[in-house]
């Protein structure tokens, strides 16, 4: 009875094995759906041909951190050294290129990885630690050694009938209607 | 003669049958197990000896540096040689996780995690000799470039400062790529969890993380950077810290060989410390299908290689000494062989070049006694290194008038041994709560993972059955 004033989230269809987890993407796919997204306990590969997804842009976020760290670094010793508190060492010019690169090199780095790791996660959305999937006993295998699919309600062709029956055709071993938590 | 060769299959990475489950079981139940008594008794032992460093830390503050055995002209002592120690103890992991990672190695797997949290644990052992080292703990903070009291700012043009740089960039992007390879590891453990607040604890170190694919492929890709950014990263620590040497004038020090030399020695030291504590674990854990022989042998060839350079650097350092016709170099060279620390040459000798030659034998190679001999050797070895590159070429340089015998005194020693607690209390904490392995990257180089493994393959073939659709009102 709870259950009717609850919204449905998608349709969760387990498969057995990355073959197979990849087929049913393949197929899904090809029935024209756009909302879905599969779930395995490690990267697949070739998954991303069988979804249709589209390169990362997190390389082009990356650069950005990139060069933030290497303009940053440069204008802040150069500023320092030349204008705000020149010292003479050894006769050596304030303005003293080579002896930037290292420092340079390593705030350039600092910055990207720092750019890699929060890129990924805003692109990935986390954290988020409420997920309608959560409340679907059978998923905890996802980090385990289940291979899932899920066709989300938001889809334009969804219709929780025309869904399973797609699920049952590619060999689904379990299929599931997962609600949303309100 | 046939033209047509055998096809010979790889050996298998995880030995034993095991399928995705077990090794989820396999690493998981540690963390998720109640502490063994045997635990509790080896972090007491580390805490004694945090204790020892807190102590020895907190009498150099009060004191001062001249607890320590440093003189005129050594300067530089046992401080600067554990630092430069332990940070090269800490190369390995980030070699093991970043440039394998690249160069597509997939035995890495079995070791990554646990040789980055060796790196992390390291290095931050490391970091705490050269802050002491200043004396003045209190004003550390003159070397980070923010203004100050005195509108002074650090000369960024000193090799010390890029140290600064070098080894905190190294600390934090070890840090992230650790945390990031960790991410669905959480995952796991939080779905496999009992107990509320594991579940919880592992629940908000997961940050969400569903194993989506769309989110796996922008992981791998963030993975695949952070590889790419520690590739250079890991090369460039220990050759800024080698310019902490050779950027001086002191004979024994200038010289052009030390940043690929630091280096090796650096990659040769990590993995005798990574076999080392490997061969512990896997025996306590019951890991060894996972960090087996055929790993143990790879880890050994890495060390055979690294040790023949670092060999090799030795000679060339003897004959740019006599090439270059400079008698100052000349002098040290022939002072480390028969000077007063010739002990500590002919030691690292035996340590460094001797013994990783008995790995040209397999048998050897795929011994676990031997290999673990060995690795204790080459850490020892190591240190001796250091000992030589500080010690001996600083209290016997230009002027004999000016030299002296660099002794230690207790402190430096109990400093030392203090590191150690540091270093085993945060990986006994490691073993004890955090999965030891990675274990999404093992299923990644299991054959069960490749899609194409089931195309024309019986062996992985499971019957198929009807689908079992859960009612609506279950899911509540």
């Amino acid at each position: 009875m709870e259950s009717e004033n609850k919204q449905v989230h998608g349709v969760l269809a387990e498969f057995r094995n990355p073959k197979e987890l990849v087929d049913a993407a393949n197929s899904v796919r090809k029935s024209g759906y756009q909302d879905f997204d599969t779930y395995a306990p490690f990267p697949i590969h070739g998954m991303e041909k069988a979804m249709g997804i589209k390169e990362s842009p997190l390389g082009w976020i990356v650069l950005g951190g990139a060069l933030t760290g290497m303009i940053g670094a440069l204008s802040l010793m150069i500023w320092v050294m030349g204008y705000e508190y020149p010292m003479n060492i050894s006769g050596k010019p304030f303005i003293n290129y080579p002896i930037y690169v290292p420092i340079t090199f390593e705030i350039t780095v600092l910055l990207s990885a720092f750019a890699a790791v929060f890129g990924m996660l805003s692109l990935n959305k986390l954290p988020r630690f409420n997920n309608p999937l959560f409340n679907v006993d059978r998923f905890d295998k996802a980090s385990d050694d289940g291979f899932f699919v899920c066709i989300e309600a938001s889809d334009d062709l969804f219709a929780e009938e025309k869904v399973s029956q797609l699920f049952r055709e590619n060999g689904a071993s379990h299929i599931e209607t997962v609600y949303d938590s309100e | 003669m046939s033209t047509d060769y055998q096809y010979v299959p790889e050996p298998k990475l995880v030995k034993g049958d095991h399928n995705f489950g077990d090794i989820t079981d396999l690493i998981a139940k540690t963390p998720l197990s109640p502490t063994p008594k045997l635990w509790y008794l080896a972090f007491g032992l580390a805490n004694i000896l945090l204790l020892v460093l807190l102590g020895a830390i907190g009498y150099l503050i009060w004191e001062g540096t001249g607890i320590w055995g440093l003189n005129n002209p050594a300067g530089w002592g046992w401080a600067i040689i554990n630092f430069v120690w332990w940070v090269g103890i800490g190369h390995a992991g980030t070699l093991i996780s970043a440039i394998l990672f690249l160069f597509r190695q997939g035995w890495r797997t079995a070791i990554n995690r646990f040789a980055e949290a060796m790196t992390i644990f390291a290095v931050m052992c490391a970091g705490i000799f050269p802050a002491i080292h200043v004396g003045r703990i209190w004003v550390i903070y003159w070397v980070f470039p923010i203004p100050n009291q005195m509108a002074a700012w650090p000369n960024f043009s000193s090799p010390l400062l890029w140290d600064v740089f070098a080894v905190s960039t190294y600390f934090t992007v070890s840090l992230l790529f650790w945390y990031v390879g960790l991410i669905p590891d959480f995952a796991t453990l939080r779905d496999k969890a009992k107990s509320k607040v594991a579940k919880i604890s592992y629940g908000i170190a997961a940050l969400g993380w569903t194993g989506s694919f769309r989110n796996w492929w922008n992981y791998e890709k963030a993975y695949m950077i952070l590889a790419g950014l520690a590739t250079p990263l890991v090369l460039s620590v220990h050759t800024i810290v080698s310019f902490d040497f050779a950027v001086s004038v002191i004979p024994g020090w200038h010289s052009t060989i030390f940043p690929p030399y630091f280096v090796a020695g650096a990659i040769f030291s990590g993995f005798a410390m990574v076999l080392t504590l490997m061969l512990i674990a896997r025996k306590i854990y019951g890991l060894e299908d996972i960090m087996n022989i055929d790993i143990m042998e790879k880890m050994n060839l890495v060390l055979l290689l690294t040790g023949n350079l670092v060999g090799f650097a030795y000679l060339t350092e003897g004959f740019v000494a006599w090439y270059s016709g400079y008698i100052y170099e000349q002098g040290i060279f022939w002072l480390y062989v028969v000077g007063p620390y010739a002990w500590g040459f002919w030691t690292l000798m035996f340590c460094n070049v001797v013994t990783p030659q008995f790995l040209w034998i397999k048998s050897i190679r795929r011994n676990v006694v031997a290999t673990f001999i060995i690795s204790i050797i080459v850490n020892i070895g190591m240190w001796f290194e250091r000992f030589m590159i500080s010690v001996a070429s600083l209290a016997t340089d230009f002027m004999p008038s000016a030299w002296d015998y660099y002794s230690p005194t207790i402190w430096d020693i109990l400093t030392y041994i203090g590191t150690f607690g540091l270093f085993f209390t945060f990986f006994l904490l490691f073993l004890r709560f955090l999965p030891m392995v990675a274990i999404a990257e093992v299923k990644g180089v299991m054959p069960q993972a490749d899609p194409h493994n089931y195309d024309e393959n019986n062996e992985f073939e499971e019957a198929k059955t009807e689908p079992v659709v859960v009612q609506q009102e279950q899911t509540v």
